[in-house]
């Protein structure tokens, strides 16, 4: 049960940080926390910001330690170009935007945030090429204003994410050329083994949010089960009072056993959601990540395909310029040798997608292993804890209530 | 209940295959699991099921099995003492250690000395009160067992305006008795809800002061729905459970009225009282002879002190006063106070949501498991790496065990119901009590009328001193029993109460106990199976 392989590339789980130019007296090590949540501005434009501290031997990086502030959509802002930059990769996935208001500032969603910030960037830092990511340090090094700028440079005028507004782009580009190819059909990649693996992560996500959704429903009745206790205790101590003598006794040991119970519950509720459900919620994330990656494959692939099939039409273009010695052919000669240029590219961007994506399949399944171990782990801890506290609870009264009855 | 223990825990572990795994449908393997807790109980677990479960077929093949363990094992079945029925609450006596306890992990023992559970349902309680009461017959070999059962249509034909007439339900009264008022040691009558009402019309009656325990009510429901099967049954168990306690209390379990009920062959030979008035007035007419003649209950006034003041008008002043008093004293002394009863229906209803929350917490385990099952299965199937195996071993251990608690709650809730009805039943006994105390004040009432229409009749004071002395003689003498019957009855209570309420507390902290050890163990398997993942964080 407790085999941990270690195959494939990347560095999965801990350690095995790689940095070409580090220097040898030390092993490399990029560490972030993300803390100190603070809630900043007033009304509607209020946001909640943290502290980003980098702890780090890295060469390229300022000193070994850095403190920036940062909030959330700055974290989206990396994640998006990393996106764009590291296709194929499963870039590590972020905590939801918040949609309900009232929600937005509450003890519980902040942490929660916080702690999927971290986990986010530390999984960034320990991933063997995202690592050495420009941007990373941008993230992590640069103030505010800059950080400002960068953003909002990138957000553009739409307020849309850059992979979005590339994505609309590709899909035009690819309708036009459709109907230049005379094609109505996407085209897509025919590898069995590939279309198996695509099925599995959608399967995947629909088992996964199934999954997520019964423990975020268990969290919630440990809660209630909880505030009865509460209830419940308090009205039998009320009882106790009335009943007087050892009954009475007996009624009121009840009723605080009871409410003691209640806050021990309300603990546990508080420690599923965060080491069980929001792990399961995190898996979610990271294979809706993955689809994303995906879907810059299929990408990929159509141009690549599509620049093949550009490139025919265009050698028979040329060679009737050829042919008919037009002026045109100078040009035409000058286009087509652009495209073979490009398409080489294409196909080697495709490829090396392929290849990551390879790597990366292999890495997730690993660390989705650690990960999940971990929380079944809490998950299990946890129910046992609660259930000897309880047991230790309600046995120690026993005795007590021995003595009382025969009195 | 110890095969049970062992499969439910086993069932789990067992299902290797996936398959087996999904079709882990936890509704009716639990219910059935869940109540087959005893032997003697297995056919109950069938109709205990709810309507839906085992009602089927007709109305009298219905009850039927429900019947078996009533008569087939102990046909004389002897009315629980407290030894024999819930070993939690004999704790004390020497065959059970109080280290019992300890031994939560050992499935036999863990769940003989602790989940032996109140032999199958509430139903089969021989006295209504439950496990535990000191309200047992002074000898005891004297018993008094009733049982109803086999729900038959039958026409009213004397009255019938419409075609068909008026249906109405019997239900077959059994009584098992070796007491010397009844001819005989078993026979059956068929009784319908009407003489029940009229029987419990009678009691009322005849023992003012006593705690009477409430009859099951009348329900307004059109013709039909009295037929329908799951309101004939309610209504069955109600009527049972009602005659059962009406045996177990000391006193009216001798009594004629009830002994007309369960003897005598065809109509019951009861005449309904509707004249509330003609209590107040004439109680001293009516009175049978059981509270002049009771041995019972200890005449605690002399009837010739009594009915000697009655010489001169200045004497009945001075009696009048007198009893204004002692009057006064009773009521502060031992009238229960008002606020008990709020507070007991208050913890009622939160027993009621505490029992819906932990179903709720054990229907959720048990969703969660599911889906767990449902991703291994997934993960197993085509796995392409060796890490989804891993992944998909962690997660069945964890699906089973969650399975697993599932179940532990659903049985944690069901002895859980059992003692907190408890509280329900003794909102129904603080009822009893007002009723009671309502007699007492109708009584006194009628006393301090009579006494202050006589004070002012000056002219016919003589005559009305002989009339008097007779009438005020008996009405204060009816009132001093009623009094002593309020008294004697208070503490029979008391101490039932006492008794019923320990045993319910205990009852209840030691099943908290007893299934939370059971479920630390499951989970503490799992954290120690997975414990490598916390090393590596």
């Amino acid at each position: 049960m407790q085999q941990r392989s270690s195959t494939g590339g990347g560095g999965g789980g801990g350690g095995g940080l790689q940095s070409p130019r580090s220097p040898s007296s030390q092993p490399p090590y990029l560490s972030i926390s993300v803390t100190d949540p603070a809630k900043m501005g007033n009304g509607v434009q209020a946001y909640i910001s943290y502290k980003v501290i980098t702890k780090t031997n890295f060469p390229e990086y300022q000193g070994p330690e850095k403190i920036v502030i940062r909030r959330y959509n700055d974290f989206v802002w990396l994640r998006d170009r990393l996106f764009e930059k590291y296709k194929g990769i499963f870039i590590p996935p972020l905590p939801e935007k918040s949609t309900v208001e009232k929600f937005r500032f509450s003890a519980e969603f902040i942490e929660m945030r916080r702690q999927a910030l971290d986990t986010f960037v530390n999984r960034i830092a320990l991933h063997h090429e995202l690592q050495q990511s420009e941007d990373l340090r941008t993230f992590l090094q640069a103030d505010e204003q800059t950080m400002e700028r960068a953003r909002s440079q990138d957000t553009g005028i739409f307020k849309r994410k850059p992979s979005d507004l590339m994505q609309i782009f590709r899909d035009v580009q690819s309708k036009v050329s459709d109907v230049v190819l005379g094609k109505e059909k996407p085209v897509e990649e025919t590898n069995p083994e590939y279309e198996k693996l695509k099925r599995y992560i959608f399967e995947l996500e629909d088992h996964l949010a199934e999954a997520q959704k019964h423990a975020y429903r268990l969290v919630k009745r440990h809660r209630e089960l909880g505030q009865s206790l509460a209830d419940f205790g308090k009205a039998i101590k009320l009882l106790g009072a009335c009943e007087g003598d050892a009954l009475g006794t007996a009624f009121s040991e009840l009723g605080a056993k009871s409410e003691m119970l209640s806050i021990k519950l309300q603990k546990e509720a508080h420690h599923l959601l965060m080491n069980f459900e929001e792990p399961l919620k995190d898996y979610v994330r990271a294979v809706q990540s993955i689809k994303g990656t995906i879907a810059e494959r299929a990408n990929a692939f159509r141009q690549q395909v599509e620049l093949v099939e550009t490139i025919k039409l265009k050698e028979i273009d040329l060679n009737k310029y050829r042919l008919t010695r037009s002026e045109k052919t100078l040009e035409a000669e000058h286009e087509y040798e652009e495209l073979k240029a490009d398409s080489e590219e294409a196909t080697k961007r495709f490829e090396n997608i392929v290849r990551l994506m390879n790597e990366e399949i292999v890495r997730f399944q690993e660390q989705k292993t650690q990960d999940m171990g971990l929380a079944f782990h809490e998950f299990a801890k946890g129910q046992a804890r609660l259930a000897n506290g309880i047991a230790d609870a309600w046995r120690s009264l026993l005795p007590k209530l021995e003595t009382l009855s025969s009195s | 209940m110890m095969a049970y223990e062992n499969q439910g825990f086993e069932d789990a572990q067992i299902y290797a295959s996936r398959e087996e795994m999904e079709s882990l449908v936890l509704d009716d393997n639990n219910n059935n699991n869940g109540n087959n807790g005893n032997n003697e109980s297995n056919p109950n677990s069938v109709r205990s099921n709810g309507g839906g479960g085992g009602a089927n077929g007709g109305d009298g093949v219905q009850s039927q099995p429900y019947n078996h363990p009533l008569s087939a094992p102990l046909p004389f079945a002897e009315i629980p003492t407290t030894d024999d029925d819930d070993p939690l609450l004999s704790s004390s006596s020497p065959k059970k250690s109080p280290n019992s306890f300890n031994s939560f992990l050992e499935p036999p023992s863990y769940a003989e000395a602790v989940f032996r559970s109140f032999d199958g349902d509430h139903g089969k309680q021989v006295n209504g009160h439950g496990g535990v009461s000191t309200s047992s017959p002074s000898s005891s070999s004297e018993y008094l067992k009733i049982s109803v059962t086999d729900p038959h249509k039958e026409q009213d034909l004397n009255n019938s305006l419409v075609p068909g007439g008026n249906a109405y339900m019997t239900y077959l009264v059994t009584t098992w008795t070796n007491l010397p008022e009844f001819n005989g040691t078993e026979f059956s009558v068929r009784r319908r809800f009407k003489d029940v009402v009229t029987l419990s019309d009678r009691l009322a009656d005849s023992y003012r002061g006593f705690f009477i325990p409430l009859r099951p009510d009348k329900s307004v429901v059109e013709g039909q729905v009295m037929q329908k099967q799951e309101f004939v049954e309610q209504r069955r168990m109600a009527l049972e459970k009602y005659l059962r306690k009406l045996a177990a209390h000391p006193v009216i379990r001798r009594s004629e009225e009830l002994r007309l009920f369960l003897q005598v062959q065809g109509k019951l030979p009861l005449v309904k009282t509707t004249d509330v008035a003609s209590r107040m007035l004439d109680g001293a007419a009516k009175l049978p002879k059981q509270l002049f003649g009771e041995s019972v209950v200890s005449a605690a006034v002399d009837p010739n002190d009594v009915s000697q003041p009655a010489k001169g008008g200045r004497d009945l002043l001075r009696i009048f006063k007198e009893l204004r008093q002692s009057v006064t004293n009773d009521w502060g002394g031992t009238k229960p106070p008002v606020d008990f009863e709020q507070e007991l229906s208050n913890v009622s209803q939160q027993a009621e949501s505490l029992v819906k929350a932990q179903q709720d917490i054990g229907e959720t385990l048990g969703q969660l498991g599911l889906a767990f099952v449902k991703l291994t299965k997934f993960e197993s199937e085509e796995a392409m790496f060796n890490s989804q195996k891993v992944r998909a071993g962690d997660m069945k251990n964890v699906a089973t065990s969650a399975v697993k608690a599932s179940r532990l709650y659903r049985e944690l809730n069901a002895q859980t119901v059992r003692h907190l009805d408890k509280l329900h039943e003794y909102l129904g006994v603080m009822l009893a009590v007002n009723n009671a105390y309502a007699d007492r004040s109708n009584a006194l009432l009628t006393v301090q009328t009579l006494l202050s229409e006589l004070s002012t009749l000056n002219a016919r004071v003589e005559k009305l001193e002989a009339a008097a002395s007779k009438i005020f003689g008996v009405t204060v003498r009816e009132y001093e029993r009623i009094k002593e019957n309020n008294k004697n009855e208070l503490e029979r209570l008391d101490q039932e109460r006492h008794d019923d309420f320990f045993g319910m507390l205990k009852g209840f902290v030691a099943n908290q106990a007893g299934y939370a050890e059971k479920m630390a163990s499951v989970w503490e398997t799992v954290a120690n199976e997975t414990s490598g993942y916390a090393k590596n964080s």
